[in-house]
């Protein structure tokens, strides 16, 4: 049995290539993992056992065979995870939710077709908040998952399974979605690099939907540098998501300026957690970025505005849940999803519609033109990923609109459609992660790389691992 | 009773659009007679994660159909969610068009009769998905609703009129024309029986006094609506029921109740579906997985040039060119296929130097293009004619006058049962025509005299 | 504070298609109205001029071609594979009490 597998996709295909290990044994390395320490963390609700070993095999043959390359599987061996939104053929597919309980879909999403071919072996399905509706796991109607560097403090979510799963070691990388905030949040509580990307970037055909104008697929890695290379597969039209753009992104300039939003470092923001942030900031600064302070001045009514347009169209996206053709009928719903239906439908109804819904629409686009306004000057923005580091977990459950203000830095990158990284910045005191968060232009997925890649080679952080 | 009352009548027509594929996914859009639920996929069948993708040719039908009825083409236009729960409705909404429809403000010239005509108000053409089909049934002693998604996702053409109809023939004839050149247009078969077109009504009667106030757009305050009906046939018959009952009740200083009414066909009667308590709340909002329509002036010209002859068009050429009466002309237009026939016969006839109105009377009086498949066909026969110099349709039937008269006897004879006598009866005529009359038009005329 | 009171609740479960107990009709109405005064701080900004962004994509006039995709299509067996309530190729529901044929909210 492998003792332990390299950090990065690189070094993992160089072993492959040096026959160190096959990706069977691999699959055997998680899988024991799993078995041995997932009972206490509650990451996976499916282990797609039969599946893993059928791919890994036939990963083995293609690498025996000699003659293929890289660049035809770039992900060859890399053992992936999927939050369980994405649906997978054959494969029990919940979304975390009771009503789902028993599904199991007569096909994949795109996403999870394009890492298959592309050589990843899939391992199994992750917990999450129920429909994704959630920012600490605790929604989930099969239990909370827990935080494998403090096991009495949640993750963050709703990716919350797929985040645990790279952090201790389950999968290589995993598949999230970010609505909101959650695959940025999750990887600052997990200490992962975890990706939002532009709007319209990578395919949501086959994923359960959340909020349509919001919903984008992302991914948790350990190094930015393969953040990049997951994007790299999963980027690009299909023809079946038509909201997809298909663009390249700008090219990229030699120097570097960020924007440091003031409304981000106000009233509510940790202190550890600032703190970090700022000794990031000067990490950077030293290796010759120029920083600037900017405004971002509807930052305060983000939140807000997501929770008019979000649970609106989370309302009428599980409106085709009515037990007929699938899953189990409507009284199946947990409460935060009733909660959300509740309000999206309130917010959609007669009489209402125009003060919230079109009324949010409209705050919305300011939102958007604050950050247009100040890529005009800068190439990129730095701030927190999350007010307060992981939260303990039944902190705040009782109180929902409590859990809803945790988006407030990760909301407003949601509502103008932006590419968002949160990259691991440190630890507070008692040793839980701190992430830190780069936003960009649309489509500049790029700099947001190179930026983070940079403060990778001059931190530690992403490389330490949490004893499970 | 209904001489105090005008009736006011605005219509929404429902039309199949005939595409190859449904109008968000790519499942064949041929759902007719086949076996319930083996054409649907993801997105048809609103399974979970799945997204629609719009199908270019519903939108280019509609702005057809637009065209073709005079309306503004709206240069942005877009898709809306309506939220609504019922089986039939995978998704628990339908994706069709609100605030932006692909085509507004249309109007159609209904015309009655030669002197009477009047201008339709059509208020606007939009696309939608259709939505699955239910079967009733008992099983095992209990009622249940069958569920197929065959029909589901087909594009649908939704026409709204206002409410500028005053009688139910007015209805009949716009409808008739409606199928008509949709059916010109060759975007949907349009046909009642196998459901690709559908109608319903909302009827309501104005009092004498305040008809004036109709034109200044003030209405009755309530109206019926008619649905379920499927031929205009009966459609007629439900208006003319409706006319009556509401008339009854009003005369009685009662309300109408604001209700839909079904046609019983067998009792010839309308009946109360269901009472309209309050509107339905669709919460309408932008369908996010479907980008803006940007229907430029260019696409709106290529499709203005790519327009057929319309029905109304056709008819005007045809009286006006060839002097047909609208008799003629209505039976020539009415039928696609015989139209088109007519042209390709008319233009085989002008090179081979035959008259017009041969062709017509071949055509209607008798039916030659039923026993000539091709127009190439009729034209040979009629040149036949012409060169063996057979003599008029109006010389045969006079001779034919003459004969009966002269051989009373004989038509007795035949009209009891002597079908040989016919054959007697033929030669008399020839012999008067000097064997110049045409066989088959000479055994059709006696034929029809014979039968008075 | 804007009160989302009980009639109110009741009225968006009923669009909502959602069985709610009257202890949850007490608590969404107490948590929405919660809920509902903080999102009411979007009063404070002026929007007339403002365009709604309802896509942030920019993206327009994006059609496919009428041409079918027999691989699409699921099997009947996958297409009735989510649930057992079905008969002979049909999904299954209970009959909707209404009088007449199909009665759609329309």
């Amino acid at each position: 049995m492998i003792e332990s597998v390299p950090d990065t996709i690189e070094k993992l295909q160089e072993g492959l290539l040096k026959k160190n290990y096959s990706c069977v044994e691999l699959v055997d390395y998680y899988l024991n993992r799993i078995k041995k320490y997932d009972s206490s963390l509650n990451s996976f609700l499916t282990i797609s056992e039969d599946s893993a070993y059928s791919q890994a095999k036939k990963m083995d043959k293609v690498l025996n065979g000699g003659s293929f390359s890289l660049s035809e599987y770039p992900l060859l061996g890399v053992v992936v995870s999927f939050k369980d939104l994405f649906l997978t053929k054959g494969i029990r597919t919940t979304a975390g939710s009771k009503v789902l309980q028993s599904y199991v879909p007569p096909y994949s999403s795109t996403v999870v077709m394009k890492l298959l071919s592309a050589g990843a072996i899939m391992i199994g399905k992750t917990n999450c908040d129920a429909w994704a509706h959630g920012a600490s796991g605790e929604n989930s109607d099969y239990g909370p998952t827990k935080n494998p560097w403090n096991k009495k403090y949640v993750p963050g979510g709703s990716s919350s399974g797929a985040a645990v799963s790279v952090s201790s070691d389950f999968s290589f990388v995993a598949l999230g979605t970010d609505t909101g905030g959650s695959v940025r949040q999750p990887a600052s509580f997990t200490n992962l690099v975890g990706l939002k990307p532009t709007y319209g970037l990578v395919s949501r055909y086959g994923v359960v939907a959340m909020a349509s104008s919001l919903d984008t697929i992302g991914h948790f890695t350990k190094t930015v540098e393969d953040s990049r290379r997951i994007l790299a597969v999963t980027g690009g039209i299909d023809n079946y998501d038509s909201t997809l753009c298909g663009e390249k992104g700008e090219k990229i300039g030699e120097k570097i300026k960020i924007g440091i939003p003031k409304e981000y470092f106000g009233e509510g923001l940790d202190l550890e957690v600032r703190e970090i942030i700022l000794k990031a900031i000067e990490i950077l600064k030293k290796k010759g970025i120029a920083f600037k302070e900017v405004s971002l001045p509807h930052t305060e009514y983000a939140v807000p505005v997501y929770y008019v347009i979000q649970p609106a169209e989370v309302s009428s996206n599980l409106s085709r849940y009515d037990g007929v053709r699938y899953g189990n009928d409507r009284d199946s719903f947990g409460s935060e999803a009733r909660r959300r239906i509740m309000l999206g439908t309130y917010v959609l109804s007669e009489g209402y519609r125009d003060a919230y819904y079109l009324k949010a629409m409209k705050v919305r686009k300011k939102i958007s033109d604050d950050f247009d306004h100040v890529f005009v000057d800068v190439d990129a923005i730095l701030c927190p990923t999350a007010p307060t580091p992981a939260f303990k977990l039944g902190e705040k459950a009782n109180d929902p609109l409590k859990m809803y203000l945790a988006d407030i830095y990760t909301a407003s990158a949601s509502l103008a459609g932006i590419p968002g990284l949160s990259i691991p910045a440190g630890f507070t005191k008692d040793k839980r992660p701190v992430g830190m968060q780069l936003l960009g232009k649309r489509f500049n997925e790029n700099k947001l790389f190179d930026i983070g890649e940079m403060f990778q080679k001059l931190t530690n952080y992403h490389l330490e691992k949490p004893v499970i | 009773m209904l001489k105090k009352y005008r009736p006011v009548i605005g219509l929404e027509v429902h039309v199949e659009l005939g595409t190859r594929t449904k109008m968000f996914c790519s499942c064949s859009a041929n759902h007719f007679l086949a076996e319930p639920n083996t054409n649907v996929c993801p997105i048809c069948m609103g399974l979970p994660g799945a997204m629609p993708y719009a199908n270019k040719k519903g939108i280019m039908a509609t702005i057809k159909a637009g065209l073709a009825f005079g309306c503004e083409i709206n240069s942005f236009s877009k898709f809306d969610r309506k939220h609504y729960y019922y089986p039939d409705l995978p998704k628990g909404y339908q994706i069709s068009q609100y605030e932006l429809p692909i085509c507004k403000n249309g109007y159609f010239d209904l015309k009655e009769s030669d002197s009477k005509s009047k201008k339709i108000r059509i208020r606007r053409i939009h696309l939608e998905e259709d939505t699955g089909k239910l079967v009733h049934r008992t099983l095992e002693g209990r009622k249940v609703s069958l569920i197929d998604y065959n029909r589901s996702g087909v594009p649908l053409l939704e026409m709204v009129t206002e409410p500028d109809f005053e009688s139910a023939n007015e209805v009949d004839l716009f409808l008739r024309e409606v199928q008509l050149a949709v059916r010109y247009l060759d975007i949907s078969g349009a046909n009642m029986e196998q459901g690709s077109m559908r109608l319903e009504a909302n009827v309501s009667l104005c009092k004498e006094e305040d008809v004036f106030d109709l034109k200044k757009g003030i209405y009755p305050d309530y109206k019926v609506e008619l649905k379920n009906i499927n031929s205009f046939r009966f459609l007629k018959k439900a208006l003319e029921f409706e006319f009556e009952r509401q008339a009854e009740i009003l005369s009685r200083n009662e309300k109408v109740v604001q209700e839909t009414r079904g046609f019983d066909e067998v009792k010839a009667v309308t009946f109360s579906q269901r009472v309209k308590e309050e509107a339905q709340d669709y919460r309408y909002f932008p369908e996010p997985d479907i980008p803006l329509l940007t229907i430029t002036v260019d696409i709106v010209e290529q499709v203005q040039k790519s327009l057929p002859e319309l029905p109304s068009q056709r008819r005007e050429r045809l009286m006006k060119d060839y002097f047909l009466s609208s008799n003629y002309t209505e039976l020539l237009v009415s039928d696609l296929k015989r139209a088109e026939y007519f042209e390709r016969a008319v233009i085989l006839a002008k090179e081979k130097d035959i008259e017009i109105n041969k062709v017509v009377g071949a055509m209607i009086n008798q039916n030659l293009d039923i026993k000539f498949s091709e127009p190439a066909g009729l034209i040979k026969y009629l040149l036949e004619i012409k060169n063996k110099a057979f003599v008029s349709a109006d010389e045969v039937v006079a001779s034919i006058d003459v004969v009966i008269h002269e051989n009373q006897q004989a038509v007795l004879d035949y009209q009891s049962g002597k079908e040989q006598i016919l054959g007697f009866l033929i030669g008399q005529v020839q012999r008067k025509l000097k064997g110049k009359g045409e066989a088959s038009l000479v055994s059709e005329k006696i034929k029809e005299k014979l039968k008075s | 504070m804007t009160k989302v009171d009980s009639s109110d609740i009741a009225k968006i479960a009923k669009l909502a298609k959602l069985d709610l107990s009257s202890d949850d009709v007490l608590t969404f109405s107490s948590q929405l109205s919660n809920i509902i005064s903080y999102i009411d701080k979007l009063g404070e900004i002026e929007t007339e001029k403002i365009e709604p962004m309802s896509q942030v994509t920019g993206l327009s006039q994006i059609l496919r071609e009428d041409t079918s995709i027999p691989e699409n299509t699921l099997s009947s067996s996958d297409a009735l594979s989510g649930t057992e309530k079905t008969h002979n190729g049909y999904f299954v529901v209970d009959a909707l009490i209404d009088k007449g044929e199909d009665m759609k909210n329309d």
